[in-house]
């Protein structure tokens, strides 16, 4: 059964009632990216998706306060209207997930779900300025506000934030938003391998020109994007935006000095806009199969090293984005959690979070990256702190 | 010496074993690390909120994370509170000790570790000054961003502690935007590390709860931090207006607009007329307000965004327009701005406000807040980060007057609860402190408070880290 409460005070009384009963919940937004983490144990679901509406919005202050079960599709039309948007750019995980439904602004929080923007501009969580949850005791609490500065007491915000339902039943959220900007342009530099394509973003990300999105698109799965439209072989892609003449000022520059590695494509306004938003949702692997996809993250400079020592030893195709931290993986049979996990320790350090796989292989592969003993025996203790009987989400995160 | 604000008792079973606790600290670390003499202890009673002051039971001074975990796992079994330090520049007490406490000083964890511009990250210790980080990648064309004004002198670590602003997080955001992991000693002396040079965090954000949590949760040793490319140039615009209603409603029409400047900095009357005498940065002094725009980027973009914010400021009937034409001109424009603390502390004694509104309640505290200000018979300067709504009243006083400091704290609080009032929160990049913790429950409710010093249990059981600041004293877990 699924618990849809309309207001606070309900959904108050639904937790209240199941923490007395000791009934587990799986919390919900809009479903379309519930199947991430590990398979959850639970005798009734509890959605947010009762809870919607825009609650307040000043565009002049770039906040806007919406009720966690607010689809995304609404908050993003009524930004646009007024020229804004959310700077770290959530992707839509129902192309890889083959998930159906509206996603919703809580699950975009309580996944801290980003996109392409996020190596520069901050992931969900940057943007996040307050919430109001209930609590495993059934409390409602309030953290955060609205303003964007704010030190008083321990941001739960942030620890809200990708807690993917197991900390709290989040029933409303406020966020920082910003100008649409004016001009969007990409370079598309032609031919780099991944160790080049690394230094090439590295360069990039040390000039002067704002780059707001540094991704590396290999030749299996260039021809994939924008309709093929992207020239042969294989394309590291840089994003400028802002005003317009200073855009094409900063476009300038950045071709200058990327010429001498390959030769250079400039996409406009609307081949730009659709590039990155197919980044974002991860185009490529939205292919309808159950081929184990992993989301990596790494340092930069460690994302190619990763990709091919896995090479040699499983199928993976891969692609970039995060100027090279951030590696979308697909493995053509075995997931290799335990050899991809090694890997990631051996170069540093990062973490992979399986999002896609059949459910024998979901069943017996932990979803998020292990944590050490330490950080794991702390993170149980907070999580007991917020949901004592331990009824929301169990086993989702592991615990 | 103000007496309004109280500390926790001291543990008699601590102070008891002054002597044993000395001697014990003595064989865990290097002779030149450890401070007891009653006279040497004196610099250490107190940070920049100098009303209050307490002798600790001993400051320790260790050089590595090694030494910071023998010293915890040492307190920890013993109930003995520990009081992290950085530079000691909290404007809230966050660094003030008791007198059952050993101070735990990361001033000679100094070093920048490493500097790694493939992946725009630097590995500093806590100790580590905010200037010197830009100051050794400026060289390469980079720089950190956070940029309080007391980046001189404070540390990393007491700015990951109260998640530090300044000038420029409009657009770059605060510590917490731009800290990517940390090390970190546990309360019983384990090490562990959150986050690092890849983004987002495996599991919970501990390291997003860690930071601002006032040095509650553990000791942090070391930081990976991000590093920006620098902007090809940057030029801040002063702007006067007749009246503070006047800029305030300037600064939401630039927002409003969709440009978003670096930093704009508000100064009333006061403020302007302190920091010109102070700092000759040639201020204009027949103005009401003023604010100082920075914008960045090319010679061309600079140029047209600054005729944007130009043509909004001319609607609201601004009186003096000045560009500069120099490096050095910018550079004096901000020497004013920053010393605004510095310059008012040569008039009077000051407390430094620390609220954050709502950008639409700019005016309306504002007015508000002079109102208050007049009742209680004070002087008030304001001076903030008008961009983001963090406000900085600084109420002058004459310290040797025990009433006119009762008289300037009390006003505070009613400005910082005007605050709440209005939307926005008791502090926004000083941190709780002592200073506001017993108004936390003007912000929070029960619930909220008990649920926040849950979290806290979760990392220090006996709350032994730093036990006095951010909650108050009543309605505790712990004894």
């Amino acid at each position: 059964m699924t618990l849809i409460p309309h207001n606070e005070t309900d959904a108050v009384y639904v937790v209240r009632n199941a923490a007395a009963q000791g009934t587990r919940l799986a919390l919900c937004g809009g479903n379309t990216r519930s199947g991430f983490g590990n398979p959850v144990s639970s005798d009734e679901m509890l959605s947010a998706r009762g809870l919607s509406g825009i609650v307040d919005y000043e565009p002049a202050e770039m906040v806007m306060t919406a009720k966690a079960g607010t689809s995304v599709a609404e908050i993003e039309a009524v930004l646009a209207a007024n020229r804004q948007m959310m700077a770290f750019e959530p992707m839509d995980h129902r192309g890889i997930m083959g998930t159906t439904g509206e996603p919703t602004i809580g699950g975009v929080f309580a996944a801290n779900v980003s996109g392409p923007r996020r190596f520069v501009a901050g992931a969900a969580r940057d943007s996040l300025l307050g919430i109001r949850f209930i609590n495993g005791k059934g409390e409602a609490i309030r953290a955060g506000g609205r303003v964007m500065k704010n030190v008083t007491g321990l941001d739960l915000v942030k620890l809200l934030a990708g807690s993917h339902g197991t900390l709290g039943f989040l029933t409303e959220v406020t966020f920082r938003v910003l100008p649409v900007p004016q001009a969007v342009e990409t370079i598309v530099i032609s031919g780099l391998d991944d160790a080049a394509a690394a230094k090439a973003m590295a360069a990039a990300m040390a000039l002067p020109v704002e780059v707001s999105g540094a991704a590396h698109l290999p030749q299996t799965v260039r021809d994939r994007f924008i309709g093929g439209a992207l020239p042969e072989g294989e394309a590291t892609v840089l994003r400028l935006e802002g005003l317009l003449a200073s855009v094409s000022v900063r476009a300038e520059k950045l071709a200058a000095v990327m010429e001498a590695l390959g030769p250079i494509t400039r996409l406009g306004m609307e081949e730009s806009q659709k590039l990155w938003h197919e980044i974002r949702d991860v185009h490529p692997y939205a292919d309808g199969t159950q081929k184990p996809l992993w989301h990596v993250s790494v340092a930069p400079s460690a994302g190619h090293q990763l990709v091919a020592a896995l090479r040699l030893e499983a199928g993976v195709d891969a692609f970039y984005d995060w100027q090279g931290g951030l590696i979308w993986m697909r493995m053509e049979a075995d997931p290799e959690a335990e050899l991809l996990r090694r890997y990631i320790r051996a170069l540093g350090g990062g973490h992979a979070t399986l999002m896609r796989a059949s459910d024998a292989v979901r069943a017996e592969t932990p979803a998020f990256e292990p944590l050490p003993d330490a950080v794991a025996a702390l993170s149980a203790r907070v999580k007991q702190k917020l949901d004592p009987a331990g009824i929301f989400s169990a086993g989702k995160m592991g615990w | 010496m103000s007496e309004a604000i109280r500390f926790l008792p001291p543990r008699p079973a601590v102070l008891s074993r002054r002597a044993a606790i000395i001697a014990d600290l003595t064989d865990l670390l290097p002779a030149d690390c450890l401070v007891h003499e009653p006279r040497e202890l004196v610099p250490f009673e107190t940070d920049a909120f100098i009303s209050y002051r307490r002798l600790p039971l001993a400051v320790v001074l260790p050089r590595t994370t090694a030494q910071v975990a023998a010293v915890m796992r040492y307190c920890h079994r013993y109930g003995i509170p520990v009081v992290p330090r950085g530079a000691g520049t909290s404007l809230s007490g966050g660094a003030i000790p008791q007198e059952d406490a050993v101070v735990l000083g990361l001033s000679r964890m100094s070093r920048i570790l490493e500097v790694d511009y493939a992946n725009r990250t630097a590995i500093v210790q806590a100790g580590v000054t905010n200037l010197s980080i830009s100051e050794t990648v400026g060289v390469d064309g980079f720089f950190y961003a956070p940029d309080p004004s007391s980046q001189l002198a404070c540390t990393i670590g007491g700015n990951i502690g109260m998640n530090s602003g300044g000038a420029h997080c409009l657009k770059y955001g605060v510590t917490t935007n731009n800290l990517l992991g940390v090390k970190m000693v546990l309360v019983d002396g384990t090490v562990i590390e959150l986050g690092g040079k890849h983004l987002d965090a495996a599991g919970y954000d501990l390291l997003g709860l860690v930071c601002g949590s006032e040095g509650q949760l553990g000791i942090v040793t070391e930081a990976a931090v991000r590093l920006i490319a620098k902007p090809e140039g940057a030029r801040p615009v002063l702007f006067g207006f007749e009246t503070s209603e006047a800029a305030g409603a300037c600064v939401a029409d630039i927002i409003g607009a969709g440009i978003i400047p670096v930093a704009i900095e508000f100064m009333d009357k006061p403020a302007i007329e302190i920091c010109e005498a102070f700092a000759q940065a040639g201020y204009p002094l027949d103005v009401g307000a003023l604010l100082i725009v920075e914008v960045e980027g090319s010679e061309a973009e600079m140029d047209t965004m600054l005729a944007g914010i130009v043509e909004i400021a001319r609607r609201h009937d601004v009186k003096t327009v000045r560009e500069c034409q120099s490096a050095m001109e910018a550079a004096l424009i901000w020497k004013g701005r920053k010393s605004a603390f510095g310059a008012t502390g040569r008039i009077a004694d000051y407390i430094c406000m620390d609220g954050t509104v709502p950008l639409g309640k700019l005016s309306y505290v504002l007015n508000k807040t002079s109102e208050i200000i007049e009742r209680f018979g004070l002087r008030v300067a304001n001076v903030f980060h008008a961009g983001d709504g963090n406000m900085h009243p600084l109420i002058l006083f004459n310290a040797n007057d025990p009433e006119d400091a009762a008289r300037a704290e009390e006003a505070g609080n009613e400005i910082l609860k005007l605050c709440v009032d209005a939307g926005g929160c008791l502090t926004g990049e000083h941190g709780v402190g002592i200073e506001k913790r017993d108004l936390m429950r003007h912000q929070y409710s029960d619930a909220e408070l008990a649920q926040q010093m849950a979290v806290r249990s979760a990392f220090d059981e006996d709350w032994i880290l730093n036990p006095s600041k951010v909650f108050p004293l009543e309605g505790r877990p712990v004894a």
